[in-house]
């Protein structure tokens, strides 16, 4: 049990957040049935299982602090505040989608919401996120990398770890570790102790964390993200997690111990956040409400996306900006 | 005017755009302290302090990923991969980040960065410090490519380049840091995409980039002696490449002779040929290559003498092509 230590006020981005994370979920569910049904073109590579992290690290951000998200990123940008019709809009590759249905499902960017990009290479977002952070450093800002346990193991990582803590970079660095990079356990191609461990050589705080515990995330994150704003350089969090599909839409997981999916599923975030704000003091009504505002989001935003246009191959693409 | 060194010019270049621009910051190996490692930037740390001036690991990696990252979000960097062989390691994020931004977030922001590195055989480096990477960018939609001929030319279009919202890949040849020429008109900016005529001439055209332009020019002189008037157009930019002014060009001289620092498999004068076919096969009555060979940069003198494409090798490819006394 945990200690009940929140005031009221203190709770109810929890709440909110727990509205975030069912989106994310129901999200990535209408994603894996609009694919089957060839909707959603080429493959995409679904979040669910893995909520609590995007959630619980941009709640401890600002609206315009950076987050630079990966090719698993559905819930990168909506955790940072993208719309969901453009989401799915960007998924069904329409015209009123989030990139005009121009980047698909790996490469999302909202300039506004501060997304600096998803990226289709694993590692791209941490050298992303320490850039960045050389612009939010004057800006008073932090920086945020999102990226998997496979990341750690690419030049990005090591570089830009380095790199960030010589120059003492506002910058968060995230592992989500959900323990396979695409089909291959993370033990098996990943040396020594934990991820967490490989920030001490470079002197970067780090810390392992329960990515499935909203609230671990988030005390992390602030923590973290306060040490960034005030100077202090950079962080890596080493959430652990467990997706609850394949790597991508060609992979049933069947490389997964089944007891291995069955533990870990039930530690679905979604139950736990849900959980701990009934143990938090919120009312059963208050968080049934929040889940029913949130289907009908997501049921409006697929029902407009799957009405509007394909974009006009006839109108003509600039290559460079004027 | 006074005479103005090349790698004065691109200091200059930089020092006036981060005069002019705070968002303009500067950084790479050995660029700042120590000055870079062809002298090209001493005076900017010292100018423009640590914030905006300073030095980075050996990372190319990092430094190509975070200079995308710094400019998507409000900074304009210009950094040094210190030769364009290193390019090879910096790919990813110039490639399928930078390049890529503009377009696939539906225009919702630009990348404006510049990319600059030191290029070229001749130097006896051998094969790895050697190559001009512009080839390697070239089929990359989103990228610039600029490959200036003089100091003047490096002055305004590095000016060109930073002002540019685009990402930049900036080739300064190793063999034309030390070279001195005319200063260009106070803030001239070159802005990129325009070819220019570096010599008239009625009979050939000669298409080239870079150190190219030096050499086709003396080139041109030799065989001005020998009775032929080369005309010779400096392409400036490999991407976008300005086939109209080469067009005009040939119009005139029906003749074309694209001289590449650089194998002709793959290169960049194989894609400008192959360009003035299609659109004016008609004014052609001529048109190849002089490239190098197509093996690696060597490194003794004797074997990389030979392989470059200098301006007594132009001249004796315009002799043989043509025979004497062609005009």
């Amino acid at each position: 049990m945990h200690e009940l230590t929140l005031a009221p006020e203190a709770v109810r981005p929890f709440l909110e957040s727990y509205g975030r994370m069912l989106l994310i979920r129901l999200f990535e569910q209408e994603m894996h049935r609009l694919f089957l049904k060839g909707e959603v073109h080429g493959t995409t590579h679904l979040a669910a299982g893995q909520e609590a992290i995007p959630v619980g690290v941009c709640q401890a951000l600002r609206p315009d602090d950076y987050v630079a998200g990966t090719y698993r990123g559905h819930g990168h940008a909506l955790a940072k505040g993208t719309d969901p019709e453009g989401m799915v809009a960007e998924m069904l590759g329409r015209a009123t989608g989030t990139c005009g249905g121009r980047s698909g499902s790996m490469n999302v960017i909202d300039r506004e919401r501060g997304l600096v990009g998803c990226y289709g290479i694993v590692g791209g977002s941490i050298a992303a996120a320490t850039g960045a952070a050389m612009s939010a450093k004057r800006q008073g800002r932090v920086a945020v990398a999102f990226f998997g346990d496979g990341a750690t193991n690419q030049a990005y990582f090591f570089e830009c770890l380095n790199f960030a803590k010589v120059l003492d970079l506002p910058v968060v660095f995230v592992c989500e570790n959900n323990w396979y990079g695409e089909f291959t356990p993370m033990r098996k191609v990943t040396a020594g102790a934990d991820i967490a461990a490989r920030a001490q050589p470079f002197g970067i705080p780090s810390r392992v964390v329960d990515g499935n515990d909203l609230f671990a995330v988030v005390g992390a994150a602030r923590e973290a993200v306060e040490r960034a704003r005030s100077g202090g350089g950079p962080t890596l969090l080493e959430c652990q997690t467990y997706r609850h599909y394949g790597h991508s839409k060609s992979d049933p997981a069947k490389y997964r111990p089944p007891e291995e999916v069955e533990r870990w599923k039930a530690r679905d975030p979604l139950p736990i956040a849900r959980g701990r704000l009934l143990d938090e003091g919120i009312e059963e009504d208050a968080i049934a409400a929040v889940e029913e505002a949130t289907r009908r989001q997501l049921d409006e935003a697929v029902e407009a996306a799957l009405a509007a246009p394909y974009p006009d191959p006839r109108v003509e693409a600039t290559e460079f900006a004027p | 005017m006074s005479p103005l060194e090349f790698r004065v010019a691109i200091r200059d270049a930089i020092a006036e755009e981060m005069e002019r621009d705070e968002s303009v910051v500067f950084f790479g190996e050995d660029v700042a302290v120590p000055g870079g490692v062809f002298m090209a930037t001493p005076g900017l740390y010292e100018r423009f302090g640590e914030a905006r001036v300073f030095d980075t690991p050996i990372s190319e990696l990092a430094l190509s990923g975070a200079a995308y990252g710094a400019a998507v979000t409000g900074l304009r960097p210009v950094f040094e991969i210190m030769f364009g062989d290193f390019m090879a390691l910096a790919m990813d994020s110039l490639v399928n980040q930078a390049a890529k931004y503009w377009y696939i977030s539906n225009e919702q922001g630009s990348v404006p960065l510049v990319v600059r590195s030191a290029v070229g055989p001749g130097g006896r480096f051998g094969a790895i410090h050697s190559q001009n990477h512009g080839t390697w960018f070239q089929g990359i939609p989103g990228l610039k490519i600029a490959f200036p001929s003089s100091p003047a030319e490096a002055k305004g279009l590095l000016k060109g380049a930073i002002r540019d919202p685009n990402p930049v890949i900036f080739l300064e040849h190793k063999r034309l840091y030390s070279v001195k020429g005319e200063a260009p008109p106070d803030g001239e900016v070159i802005p990129l995409g325009r070819a220019r005529v570096a010599r008239t001439g009625g009979d050939l055209t000669i298409v080239t980039v870079g150190k190219g332009v030096p050499d086709a020019l003396t080139a041109a002189e030799q065989l001005a002696a020998e009775g032929l008037e080369a005309e010779v157009v400096d392409l400036r930019t490999l991407r976008p490449l300005d086939l109209a002014t080469v067009l005009d060009s040939v119009a005139k001289t029906n003749r074309l002779l694209a001289v590449e620092e650089g194998p002709r498999t793959g290169g960049w004068a194989a894609g400008v040929l192959g360009a003035v076919a299609e659109e004016a096969l008609h004014d052609l009555d001529d048109a190849w290559i002089v490239a190098t060979g197509e093996t690696p940069v060597p490194y003794s003198p004797s074997l990389e003498d030979a392989f470059l494409p200098d301006a007594g090798a132009i001249v004796e490819a315009v002799r043989s092509r043509l025979g004497a006394g062609v005009a």
